[in-house]
């Protein structure tokens, strides 16, 4: 199939990095490869015309439902930390994070 | 042997005495233990669970329940939360995640008395169309070991198919029911987008997802549907129906055609083909039935893949942040900082897939980018849903081709992920509308078995119900089962 | 060279409700760790958000209040950024389309002169958990009980010049919050949290100068301190030759200084889209119209009816119409009958100096409006004098609500004696006994009048009417 190369090349590292993934080197030029050949097939869509056309964010197309201000939940920690990587005292821990 | 490849053939038994629910779903859990070594259509068979809710069932009949679902066996493709049983999605990133609560159709099956035996494997996070992208292992076609299921639903269309049970859920976003449904031979419906409530069910493109039946023949899908089915005020997108046909369905199946269809035939859809000659079968069986066809156009068609790439990519990228490392799921060992944490966890849980759709979502939704993507992409959805809608101003229903070929071999299309993408060509347009849609068996190529795919407007999954249930009283494709001689 | 500061804030008002904006979890501050964090506010697997009703007609409650365009169509984006307390690496928002448009407030410092402060815009979305670093070595312990409560933020615009028009600002935003009930306005609890945008330029330059911006400030004080250093630091930053860069920074009120926040330093690139979970929120005509309806008068137009229809000085109005509870108990004492100056210098005098003794809200006081309008009735009619009267509110405050002011003036012997007679005979008992004074008084000193009716109130325990005893020991002369 025809490939065209988008216009610049993408950074992936950046794009890596906003979406917290680690990739090695290796990784890192067959992602880049795969992403560029994404974006060709995805630059097809550029020869459609949609200068009058709304964007449909949803095929529903209607409008959100609202509930009622009413507590529902009483949520039992131990329940959802059964399975959590770290906790204490029903805390989740992650790596000192200095401010 | 008994026959168990339907669940109202089953119900009926349930209903005569013949066996039990218990006896039932021991049997159905033998037969996943020595037969789906060949397939790995299961990650998790919840033998405690299921014994439980049939012996339940039986108490519940034996006390005069007489509800047709009442302890029928089926399996749940592993993408929907089940409280206290493992939840994986397909994913390293969940491989030790026992969800803490219930998905509401998790809910609603177990409601209607029915016994889930398990879960079924899937391509990750939903993501693929061959069911290789599984943390769990790629599932087999049991048509053709060498060959795949089709995906993201591709356990629930292998165990289906090979009568290890007569119906799963499944979910489809770009295809992910119909296009294994359509490579392992049997029915497979995608509702109108909003049917069946998504909560509990793990997102990967919100806008596009849907739950839906793999069962083997309509009747069957028409039985689940009524079960999965209703309004969720836990989803802000179910949708608030009133269609009475719905829930008559559960009791009194599918109600017949009262007239002839007229059938529209996208011409964008129909490519020349040896394989498509199973399509041209079903389409002379539909006019002896009295319907009439008629080509339409839907000029958007070619757009659609890359426009659902740019939507469910964006979406993906973001539904799949949540998992960090810190609440739930794979987290890397020795951390040395929250950054360390997020990108080694993410990258050691998440697989080659996963981060192919990722990438690319984060990239369109980047400064710069978005009204050229993401943006341009909504406006093309408009297009395509436009599309539909003049379409059905002239016809009842469209027939189209599932997927564009039958079962491929596995490994022949994973290092061409944009070749990969391209099974989807003929389901995402609907997705991307919302529409319902459905597969159901119409034939063979060379020994594999090809879909048809029936097109409804929204929330008129009666229509291609009553139509495959009237095709498959005529024809005995969706009876055809692997090992036997077609 | 001279600098002028250039001060945008950011506040972000927790609305009160009680459960959250997308789940069913309690609001209520204070609970044990993710005790309150249902699996909606965890982010698990599969949950869905489903807009709370509250919140919205809250967040229209404010658009009015601040005269601001209510937009009927309003979008929920996503905010895509990873941090230890948001769950599901992105918080949901609203980015171009947020429910209040447009609006402003008259803003006036202490000192200074009123000034209109421009609101940009107000949207609503969903607050983060909280990170705590020093429970646990080398650990970040986390607590999503925070997470998804409303909130509503308010963008003004670049329009405040010091860091006193700011705090200024943001006390009557604060203000403004409680009086229409949206918000408790606990700032100790993080009810109210402000980050404020600051930059300087040279006086009479117009472009606006690079700016920082500081974080999760919480208290009038600290807005005011932090950003008096941040101008500082700018200033001297240029100075030196240096370039501002922009960047986020955190307060720090035990140094009272700012310092960069290297946490935020990666996110910068939030790639906000609409939240395919949750579908336009639309809002009709109706609804606005209804809530308007319920809204409570404003401060502001509260402040010129005082000044103009019931006589208030400008400070007075102001003092009472600032607080709802004091304005409310304001207009039921003067509904009551009570006259309006008097009413408002005993809400400010007696009234909250027992209050603030006792540290109870004015919600809580013993003495109701409507004593206080009859005690105040008793003043004009000449039962009590401002000593007696004081004595009375003090036995009121005692006895509360179920009290009866005129009972207590008889069993307390409070009024004053109106008798000529008898306050004739004491004044001529007082005259005998003081002839020198009383002959110095009549060779015109006057000083002497405040002696004798100094000494007659002695003698009366305060209940002599001083003008009448005037009247009778001028008769004299």
């Amino acid at each position: 199939m025809s490939q065209e190369t988008p216009e610049t090349p993408i950074d992936v590292a950046h794009l890596a990095g906003l979406a917290r993934l680690a990739l090695d080197n290796d990784a890192s030029a067959q992602v880049a490869a795969d992403l560029q050949s994404i974006m060709a097939m995805i630059d097809a869509m550029r020869a459609v015309d949609t200068d009058t056309v709304l964007p449909l964010s949803h095929p529903l197309d209607a409008v959100v439902r609202l509930r009622s201000d009413v507590v529902t939940e009483s949520p039992d920690p131990q329940h959802f930390q059964r399975h959590a990587p770290a906790t204490a005292d029903q805390y989740y821990l992650v790596p000192r994070v200095v401010e | 042997m008994k026959d168990f490849s339907t669940l109202r053939g089953m119900s009926a038994g349930l209903a005569q005495g013949d066996f039990s629910s218990v006896e039932l779903t021991q049997d159905h859990i033998a037969r996943i233990q020595t037969e789906d070594t060949h397939l790995n259509s299961f990650i998790t068979v919840s033998a405690e669970a299921a014994l439980e809710q049939a012996a339940a069932a039986d108490k519940l009949r034996a006390g005069g329940d007489t509800r047709p679902t009442l302890g029928l066996p089926f399996a749940h493709k592993d993408i929907f939360c089940t409280d206290g049983i493992l939840t994986t999605a397909g994913s390293k990133m969940l491989s030790n995640f026992v969800a803490p609560y219930d998905a509401t159709v998790v809910g609603n099956m177990a409601a209607a008395g029915m016994v889930s035996v398990g879960k079924t494997n899937m391509d990750e996070f939903a993501m693929g169309s061959s069911n290789e992208t599984s943390y769990f292992g790629s599932v087999s076609n049991p048509w053709d070991r060498q060959r795949v299921p089709g995906g993201s639903s591709g356990g629930s269309a292998a165990a289906v198919a090979a009568g290890l049970v007569a119906a799963a859920t499944g979910t489809d976003t770009g295809g992910s029911i119909r296009q294994p449904a359509s490579l392992c031979g049997i029915t497979g419906l995608k509702p109108t987008y909003g049917r069946i409530s998504r909560y509990g069910m793990i997102a990967f493109a919100s806008s596009l997802d849907q739950a839906g039946p793999m069962t083997r023949d309509a009747e069957d899908a028409a039985l689940m549907l009524s079960v999965m089915a209703g309004f969720d005020p836990k989803d802000s997108t179910s949708a608030q129906r009133d269609d009475a046909w719905l829930g008559k369905m559960t009791t009194d199946g599918i109600a017949e055609l009262d007239q002839p269809l007229t059938i529209g035939l996208p011409e964008e859809y129909f490519q020349a083909g040896e394989h498509m000659l199973a399509i041209e079968a079903a389409k002379l069986e539909l006019e002896k039935l009295g319907h009439s066809l008629k080509p339409v156009s839907l000029p958007h068609t070619q757009a659609a893949v890359p426009v659902y790439y740019v939507l469910a990519s964006a979406e993906a990228s973001t539904n799949l942040s949540r998992y960090d490392g810190v609440r739930f799921g794979h987290r890397c060992d020795n951390p040395q900082s929250l950054q360390d944490l997020y990108e080694r966890s993410r990258e050691e849980g998440f697989g080659p897939e996963v981060k192919r759709r990722i990438l690319p979502g984060t990239y369109t939704l980047s400064v710069g980018y978005f009204d050229a993507y993401y943006l341009k992409a909504q406006k093309i959805r408009r297009l395509i849903a436009e599309d539909f809608d003049n379409a059905f101003t002239d016809v009842d229903l469209l027939l189209t081709p599932t997927a564009p070929t039958p079962a491929f071999k596995k490994n022949q299309l994973t290092d061409d992920p944009v070749a990969m993408y391209q099974q989807d060509l003929y389901t995402v347009p609907t997705s991307l509308a919302g529409l319902p849609a459905m597969s159901i068996p119409c034939g063979f190529s060379q020994g594999l078995p090809m879909g048809m795919q029936l097109i409804a407007p929204a929330f008129r999954e009666d229509l291609p119900l009553a139509l495959a249930a009237q095709f498959q009283r005529h024809t005995d494709w969706h009876l055809r089962r692997p090992g036997q001689d077609l | 060279m001279s600098w002028e500061a250039v001060i945008g804030l950011e506040i972000h008002v927790q609305l009160a409700t009680q459960s959250k904006i997308f789940s069913g979890a309690s609001t209520a501050y204070g609970a044990a760790p993710n005790a309150q964090a249902c699996n909606v506010d965890l982010g698990m697997p599969g949950v869905l958000p489903v807009l709370n009703e509250r919140a919205v007609e809250l967040a229209i409650r404010f658009g009015l209040a601040i005269d601001a365009q209510i937009n009927l169509y309003s979008i929920f984006d996503r905010k895509n950024y990873f941090y230890a307390d948001l769950p599901k690496g992105y918080q949901i928002s609203q980015f171009e389309t947020p429910i209040v448009g447009a609006g402003q407030i008259i803003v006036t410092p202490q000192n200074g002169t009123p000034r209109s402060v421009g609101i940009t815009r107000a949207h609503l979305e969903e607050d983060a958990g909280k990170s705590v670093h020093d429970l646990y070595p080398g650990q970040t312990a986390v607590d999503l009980n925070r997470t998804g409560t409303p909130l509503l933020e308010g963008v003004s615009e670049p329009d405040m010049r010091t860091a006193q028009e700011a705090s200024a600002y943001f006390r009557q935003i604060h203000t403004l919050a409680r009086y229409i009930g949206i918000c408790d306005g606990n700032l100790a609890e993080g009810s109210m949290r402000c980050d404020a945008n600051v930059s300087v330029r040279p006086t009479g330059q117009e472009v606006f100068g690079e700016r920082t911006e500081i974080k999760n400030i919480n208290s009038f004080r600290f807005v005011e301190q932090a950003i008096e250093y941040e101008i500082a630091r700018q200033i001297d930053v240029l100075e030196a030759g240096g370039r501002i860069h922009r960047e986020t920074r955190l307060y720090d009120p035990d140094k009272d200084e700012t310092r960069s926040m290297r946490s935020k330093e990666l996110s910068n690139d939030y790639r906000y889209f609409p939240d395919p979970d949750l579908m336009p929120l639309t809002i009709s005509e109706a609804l606005v119209e209804r809530i308007r309806s319920e809204l409570p008068e404003l401060p502001d137009a509260r402040c010129a009816r005082y000044c103009e229809q019931l006589g208030l000085s400008a400070s007075d109005a102001a003092a009472i119409s600032s607080d709802i509870d004091r304005a409310e108990y304001f207009d039921a004492a003067v509904t009551a009958g009570a006259n309006a100056k008097q009413c408002a210098n005993w809400i400010m005098g007696e009234l909250s100096a027992y209050l603030n003794k006792q540290a109870m809200p004015l919600s809580a006081s013993p003495v109701t409006p409507t004593l206080l309008a009859t005690l105040i009735a008793r003043i004009e009619d000449g039962t009590l004098s401002s000593k007696t009267a004081k004595t009375l509110f003090d036995a009121l405050w005692e006895e509360g609500a179920s009290a009866d002011v005129d009972d207590l003036i008889d069993s307390l012997n409070l009024a004053q004696m109106s008798d000529d007679g008898a306050l004739t005979q004491i004044i001529d008992d007082l005259i005998d006994a003081n002839p020198k004074q009383f002959e110095e008084l009549r060779g015109g000193k006057d000083k002497m009048l405040g002696f004798f009716v100094g000494q007659v109130m002695k003698a009366t325990q305060g209940k002599a009417n001083p003008q009448q005893v005037n009247e009778i020991i001028r008769a004299k002369l």
